[in-house]
């Protein structure tokens, strides 16, 4: 036995916490500075204890936003990030299942090109090609647009590996036994294939909706109208403004509300978050 | 590998890789295409015609003093992050890989920041950081220190890293607590009947084997500092003061959006994209490695 003397084992509890500490001091000031006088915050006056302005401030930023240059909700915002999220988690994992389906239980002529095809874009970023990409996506009249958002980013080498790699541990006999009870490809993909992948896929969609939630150089890129924006696009062009200008307490609770469904999801869905994670990153 | 129960079925295969194909060719190949195009293409101040230079943008870059200054502090920048980031969470890890009661707690208090977009980890951090109000510059300028990261690049630089550094430090924590808790307890059991001290077990038997690990977070890690810095960078210091916190990512996009100036924007896109590669190559060497240790 490799036993912890109790010496030890504070010092472990001490560093933890330490830790823990400085990865929510930065959280717990923004939370802090929602609640707080804008005038306060300016002069570097801020308390590091929350204020009385909780209500007021969140309600104007959620449904008025800033005075400034940009006024928008944030409220709407968030809506265009959840709108955006959803379709690139739940877009890559329809395309990417079907694809791997296909691969994995067909054989037809192209089938290996076409897999490596996919498997290449595993290479390419969107930051390594956003001019180009970001010219079709206008010559397809898709710029201020959900579809503009999303499709970029939707297609991607990763969730078809995934899933290639899941069917391959299917065992055969499975399908053996729904073709002798007379079913067709797509009547075992969607009765046999499917529910098998439950798990999978929401490990998957998990892990895809906080990317999407985060996406911010191609949102940046392509939305020109402020009711169009994502919040992570939004909170920056709230202090473009000059310093004295910014509205600090509406940022920093727009900081709030922009980590609230994402860090919400990792800390209720910590298995699936966790299971998502590692196994996209194999 | 391959199934050896299949279907047999002329069209369907086709209509179900179809959308991904579909996707995948007109937003991955044809911009990527586009780009080794456009990075041989030169064209005038009106964008009315344009020639086929060869190499010469490329040449271009490599003259340019403030392309190489980008390229060596994207890498200074990488090390840094990478380096204090691992070494951080590592820590933690070890710690948590502990029995301690409620290690599940913290766990789940380590890992959330994961979830924090990099733009709003850069608002979170200029605002803490702020020469005129941030709540941590009163204590700097108290014990002496001039700071101003909006004027003073160095500064600058240091407050990216430092920003870039505490959002990974989740990711990197789970990782190599997944990596602790795979090595078998009784190797630790075999160097404590040896008589090795804590530290020394770490650092003999703990670090060697978590040597795979470490290499993995270590590509992961400069692959995040390349790409994900984005966010953190324009939040915050927009590439300036000057050009001190400019990175080869945030140099395409402001190339690009500012100069107009296509064909090196081009150039610059087709050499990330060359070091994507070699660094994604890196990582699955090493990943088919791990398979067989």
């Amino acid at each position: 036995m490799v036993e912890e003397e109790g010496f030890r084992r504070y010092v472990a509890h001490i560093i933890l916490w330490i830790g823990i500490a400085i990865v929510a001091f930065p959280v717990y000031i923004a939370f802090v500075a929602s609640t707080q006088d804008n005038a306060l915050i300016a002069n570097g006056q801020m308390s590091l204890l929350p204020g009385g302005h909780f209500f007021e401030v969140y309600y104007q930023t959620i449904f008025v936003g800033t005075s400034g240059s940009t006024r928008e909700p944030v409220g709407n915002m968030m809506l265009n990030s959840l709108v955006m999220a959803l379709l690139i988690a739940v877009g890559k994992i329809a395309i990417s299942i079907i694809s791997a389906y296909a691969i994995v239980y067909f054989r037809f002529p192209f089938r290996m090109p076409i897999f490596w095809i996919i498997f290449i874009t595993l290479m390419l970023p969107v930051e390594v090609r956003i001019y180009p990409t970001y010219k079709i996506v206008a010559d397809l009249h898709m710029l201020d647009s959900y579809a503009g958002l999303s499709l970029p980013l939707i297609a991607s080498a990763t969730a078809t590996l995934l899933f290639r790699q899941f069917f391959m541990t299917v065992p055969d006999e499975l399908l053996e036994a729904s073709r002798i009870d007379g079913a067709g490809p797509l009547r075992f993909f969607w009765d046999t294939l499917l529910p098998l992948s439950r798990t999978n896929m929401a490990a998957l969609f998990v892990i895809l909706f906080i990317l999407g939630w985060n996406q911010y150089l191609w949102p940046l890129l392509i939305t020109t109208r402020d009711d169009m924006q994502t919040i992570q696009v939004g909170i920056r062009k709230m202090i473009t403004t000059t310093d004295a200008l910014t509205e600090w307490p509406i940022v920093m609770a727009t900081a709030v509300l922009a980590m609230l469904p994402p860090v919400f999801v990792v800390v209720v869905m910590q298995k699936l978050f966790v299971r998502g994670l590692v196994e996209t990153e194999k | 590998m391959q199934k050896q129960a299949i279907f047999q079925a002329k069209l369907l295969p086709y209509a179900l890789v179809a959308p991904q194909l579909a996707i995948v060719l007109i937003f991955f190949y044809w911009p990527a295409f586009q780009a080794v195009v456009q990075s041989f293409l030169l064209q005038d101040a009106f964008g009315l015609s344009t020639t086929f230079v060869w190499f010469e943008n490329y040449i271009e870059l490599f003259k340019d003093a403030a392309y190489f200054e980008a390229i060596v502090r994207t890498f200074l920048f990488s090390f840094a992050i990478a380096v204090s980031s691992l070494s951080f969470a590592l820590l933690l890890a070890v710690m948590a890989d502990k029995p301690l009661r409620g290690s599940m707690l913290y766990r789940t208090l380590l890992i959330w920041p994961y979830a924090v977009a990099p733009p709003v980890v850069g608002v979170l951090w200029i605002f803490m950081l702020h020469p005129s109000l941030g709540v941590l510059s009163r204590y700097l300028r108290g014990m002496g220190v001039d700071w101003n990261p909006l004027l003073d690049g160095d500064q600058a630089a240091a407050l990216i890293i430092l920003a870039a550094a505490w959002k990974q430090i989740s990711y990197n924590f789970l990782f190599f607590l997944a990596g602790l808790q795979a090595i078998p307890k009784s190797v630790f059991e075999a160097a404590a009947i040896d008589g090795a001290r804590p530290m020394r077990r770490f650092w003999t038997v703990t670090f060697p084997l978590l040597s795979p690990t470490i290499f993995f977070l270590l590509v992961v890690n400069i692959v995040y500092a390349f790409f994900d810095t984005f966010g953190i960078i324009d939040t915050m210091t927009r590439g300036g003061p000057g050009t001190s916190t400019v990175t080869l990512v945030y140099k395409v996009y402001s190339d690009g959006l500012l100069g107009g100036n296509l064909g090196s924007s081009a150039a610059q896109s087709v050499i990330l994209m060359v070091m994507v590669i070699v660094l994604t190559g890196i990582q699955f060497r090493f990943v088919e490695r791990k398979v067989t240790y």
